[in-house]
């Protein structure tokens, strides 16, 4: 295999509060290769947009990166400088947010707002900025582009709004981009139809994607391999397929079979008892422990760690391989 | 089994009230833009006693606002909702609620409880006003709709801060049971909660109708929740309904490609299959209920549409199993 | 989360703030001072008997013919200044507390119904108090002070009615975004009375908000009875309020006799101030906006 494109090793992020630190990301490590679509599932509160904000080092105080490792194409990002962030942002990594209004200025129309992010990486002329924003634009399925520059945010519906922050993202070529959560605040048929452009952009283009969602069918449908988190940790990762077909840790199980779909409609679902534990005080073994039914002694003292390999889960018993 | 709840023809409509600018504009003759958004257009269906009706469709599509004017919170704009042939709201000019047989559980727990007043008092306060308990039982009563909704009686002296929003849920659930309802109109009630919270919410739920045999209607984007828990379901588009039918047959054989583009829109996760996870989008985006489109509202995403359909507005045909389309997908 | 009540999480808050523990410290020790004004000043100012006109205009620190010191002098009249002061501080923060309330009640009542109805109702009140907002308070109590005649309800209703368009105005906006909320369509859907879904749900929900206006319209109220005093249209002379003891006090200005009215405007200044530090803190604690 090829160098990584982006190599996560051993992050851990915390918040400082009142009530003491709250490690919102605890020992994330992955890999991801140029032009692979990476999903990242997990509940909210679970870690996943800290994740994704660690890796950009947009983490502001209280919060900081308290260690580990981020490298893209061998270069260490943790510890650059607010100005070395700032031109890896934008150029090299971009990132797609749920409210896309994150994004967008309110008062500036779209145009200008694409020719600014354009000037921030090397400045092009009017024509040049207008001719990649058409492109971009066009690209992520926005009818009509060309005259679409001069509206205001605010004239463009969720879905299109959110299709004009992914066209931003796209304007300078980056390698990267984390979409955290685009579709959960849109409908699923404008889900339908962005999941389907995204897929298409990183086949042709080989732009690798961080795909951020708390639903496990939105996450399979884009991505290649996906990474379960649970409290602030991975607690599995593999390929779509391998996940869905036999999940290795108990949680993923149990979240794959609460799924409606996978009951007979009018019986009870399939339910993981209790709810997510506070990050403030999680217990010492595996935090998943207190729901968990295989759990016991050495679950609730001793933390699992996350086996190594490209099928990897963090389970003092995982399920067997063979298929569920 | 007979109609429980009837809803003739209800249209509702949002007027936005005019600035004083603007009457003074009307006033001199110049025209004022309308901004009328149809939310509910003239939507005819029945709940038949004990029986899930589920509500879906796009975001907008006008689902809350339906289930608003069945709970009596809206007066509809034209039309009207019943009760055992009794008027859900009072006709008087400025209507108000007529019964407490239909209560509604709202889509996000943390609006929907008053972040003031203690559980207790939230729950027990609909049966005080309307004599179901006495102030003095209202405690034991309040403890024991807690129970019954997997809460703690002590949840009572709290207030809605103190709980997670899969544990407001089922106090909102509780409120609602208190009023001793025979309808319970569920707007998106799982949405907001976290993954592994909506399954025990649902199963709530399904446990709740066998003890106690409610009618509800069921309102979700989320296709898959509806399925698993509705007998019939009703598919809505920008304020119309668009077809209705025993969920099953709907999901399996659907007869308006609305319906169809929708179940094929949501990703669906196939275990055994190659392609692991399915789905084909839509075309468009809903159109803006500002300015509905003539004809049939789908005209413009529709992938079969005829001239026919631009100009007439198909009506809802059928008894168990009814489309409103021209040229209808076979059965 | 812990199980500590909102009062509890409030007070923590607060106390992080030294300038607005120190004004309400202030604020609390005039309070009591002038509650218990009867008990601990020297003299009772209004019992004409226990005046010596030998003693009048006398400099702080004289001590009288009664045996005792006046530590803040003497006005016109002999009167011993801060027993003065304290009774003064007395009828003021009566005045502005029952004038502050009444004005919350009938304010907040009015705005949230106004909210709660909407329609040509709430436009109608809506115009009035806006209208009513647009002419300073002061012109208004001058003006109703001056029709109804000297009196300590006559003064109340003065300042009432020039007040409580700003409590209504702010209950009014802060019930309108309540309404919309869902707990409120809730309580329709129960269905419950209309008096206790205003009552009960939303008046409580805009609470926030009309503390932080309370507080700054008791010390406008103050201000606005002293204006009144001064100006001769508030309480009668046998009941002097700041006001009037700093009106009383101005004639002597001219011949050096300071303390006579510079003592009381400190001390009105003091509690005013000190009212509106405090009230600067509860704002800034409850405007979600500036929430951390
Ligand atoms: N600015 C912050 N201050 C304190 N805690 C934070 C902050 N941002 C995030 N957190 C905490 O970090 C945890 C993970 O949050 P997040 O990554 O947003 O979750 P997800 O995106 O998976 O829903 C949460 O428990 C949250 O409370
Ligand atoms: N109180 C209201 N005032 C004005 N417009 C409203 C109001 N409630 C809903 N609408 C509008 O009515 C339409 C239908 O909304 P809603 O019933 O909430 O749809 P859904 O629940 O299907 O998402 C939307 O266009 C919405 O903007
Ligand atoms: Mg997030
Ligand atoms: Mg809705």
């Amino acid at each position: 295999m090829s160098a990584p494109l982006l190599s996560v090793r051993d992050l851990r992020t915390e918040f400082a509060t009142k009530a003491g630190p709250i490690k919102a990301v605890d020992g994330v490590c992955f890999d991801l290769q140029a032009g692979e679509i990476l999903g990242l599932v997990g509940e909210s509160g679970s870690g996943k947009t800290v994740t994704g904000f660690s890796i950009l080092g947009l983490i502001d105080p209280p919060g900081r990166i308290a260690g580990g490792s981020v490298r893209l194409e061998g270069r260490e990002l943790v510890g650059l400088t607010n100005a070395a962030l700032r031109d890896v942002r934008g150029k090299q990594i971009a990132m797609v947010f749920q409210d896309p209004s994150a994004t967008l200025n309110p008062v500036l129309s779209i145009g200008a707002q694409m020719k600014l992010a354009l000037d921030a990486h090397g400045r092009s002329s009017a024509t040049v900025a207008r001719e990649r924003s058409v492109e971009v634009l066009t690209r992520v399925g926005i009818p009509d582009p060309a005259k679409r520059l001069d509206a205001y945010p605010h004239q463009f519906s969720g879905g299109m709004r959110q299709r004009v922050a992914i066209a931003i993202a796209l304007l300078n070529r980056p390698k990267l981009i984390i979409c955290d959560e685009p579709t959960t605040a849109l409908d699923v048929s404008i889900q339908a139809q962005i999941l389907t452009e995204m897929k298409a952009l990183a086949r042709d283009m080989g732009t690798a994607m961080i795909w951020i969602s708390h639903d496990l069918a939105t996450v399979s449908s884009i991505a290649s391999r996906i990474l379960v988190m649970y409290a602030g940790r991975i607690i599995e990762e593999g390929g779509v397929a391998e996940v869905l077909r036999a999940p290795r840790h108990p949680y993923t199980r149990g979240l794959l079979e609460s799924l409606p779909a996978n009951a007979t409609p009018g019986q009870d679902l399939m339910q993981i008892p209790g709810s997510t534990p506070s990050l403030l005080n999680l217990p010492p073994g595996c935090p998943f422990a207190p729901r968990c039914s295989y759990a016991d002694d050495l679950c609730r003292t001793e933390p699992p760690r996350l086996t190594s390999g490209s099928r990897a889960v963090r389970c003092h018993h995982p399920l067997a391989m063979e298929a569920a | 089994m007979t109609p429980l709840i009837v809803v003739d023809r209800v249209s509702k409509r949002f007027r936005p009230s005019l600035s004083l600018g603007e009457k003074i504009a009307a006033g001199l003759g110049s025209p004022v833009e309308t901004r009328t958004v149809h939310a509910v257009d003239h939507v005819s269906l029945v709940i038949r006693k004990g029986e899930v009706l589920g509500l879906v469709g796009e975001s907008g599509c006008g689902k809350s606002t339906l289930g608003r004017v069945i709970a009596g919170i809206h007066p509809p704009s034209e039309g009207a909702a019943r009760i055992d042939g009794e008027p859900i709201m009072s006709d008087a000019r400025t209507p108000v609620k007529a019964t407490t047989r239909i209560q509604m559980i709202f889509q996000d727990p943390f609006a929907s409880l008053d972040p003031r007043i203690r559980i207790g008092e939230t729950i027990a306060e609909g049966p005080i006003a309307h004599g179901l308990v006495s102030k003095g039982k209202a405690a034991a009563y309040a403890g024991e709709w807690l129970r019954r909704v997997g809460m703690p009686a002590d949840a009572a002296g709290r207030f809605p801060h103190q709980f997670s929003g899969g544990q407001r849920q089922r106090i909102a659930i509780a409120r609602a049971l208190a009023m001793q309802p025979d309808v319970l109109i569920c707007d998106e009630p799982v949405a907001s909660l976290d993954v592994s919270i909506q399954a025990q919410i649902v199963n709530l739920f399904l446990q709740l109708r066998r003890e106690l045999g409610l009618t509800m209607l069921f309102i979700s984007h989320d296709l898959g929740v509806v399925r698993h828990i509705s007998d019939r379901i009703a598919v809505m588009y920008l304020g119309r309904i668009v077809e209705t039918g025993p969920s099953a047959e709907v999901y399996a054989r659907p007869r308006h490609p609305y319906t169809r583009a929708l179940l094929d829109s949501v990703p669906k996760l196939v275990t055994g299959a190659d392609e692991m996870v399915t789905f084909k989008p839509i075309m468009g985006e809903l159109p803006s209920p500002l300015s509905p489109p003539p004809g049939c509202h789908f005209h413009l995403r529709c992938p079969k549409v005829q001239p026919l359909c631009k100009a007439e507005a198909p009506t809802l045909v059928g008894e168990a199993r009814a489309v409103a389309c021209h040229f209808p997908l076979p059965d | 989360m812990s199980a500590a009540s909102p009062v509890a999480i409030f007070w923590d808050e607060f106390k992080e703030s030294r300038i607005a523990v120190a004004a309400l410290a202030v604020v609390l020790l005039i309070f009591a001072l002038a509650l218990a004004a009867p008990f601990i000043s020297p003299q009772n100012p209004y019992n004409l008997a226990e005046l010596s006109l030998m003693d009048a205009r006398r400099p702080p620190g004289f001590v009288g013919s009664k045996g005792y010191t006046h530590w803040l002098g003497t006005d016109g009249q002999g009167r011993d200044l801060l027993s003065a002061i304290l009774y003064g501080l007395r009828i003021s923060i009566q005045m502005g507390v029952i004038a502050g309330g009444i004005a919350f009640s009938l304010g907040a009542t009015l705005g949230a119904f106004a909210a709660f109805i909407g329609g040509r109702t709430e436009a109608l009140i809506m115009r009035i108090i806006d209208l009513q907002l647009s002419f300073p308070a002061i012109l208004l109590a001058l003006v109703l002070a001056a029709v109804l005649g000297q009196g300590k309800w006559q003064l109340i209703t003065a300042l009432v009615a020039a007040q409580y368009a700003y409590f209504a105005r702010t209950a009014h906006g802060a019930a309108s975004s309540e309404r919309s909320k869902d707990y409120v369509d809730a309580a329709l859907s129960t269905p419950l009375s209309t008096a206790r879904v205003v009552f009960r749900h939303i008046l409580p929900n805009c609470l926030p908000p009309l503390i932080v206006v309370a507080t700054v319209q008791v010390a406008n109220a103050i201000a606005l009875e002293a204006t009144l005093s001064f100006l001769g249209l508030g309480l009668p002379v046998s009941e002097p309020s700041l006001g009037m003891l700093i009106a009383h006090g101005f004639q002597y200005m001219l011949s050096g006799r300071y303390w006579i009215s510079i003592y009381p405007g400190v001390a009105l200044i003091v509690l005013i101030v000190a009212i509106n530090l405090v009230g600067d803190q509860v704002r800034d604690q409850l405007n979600p906006r500036l929430r951390r």
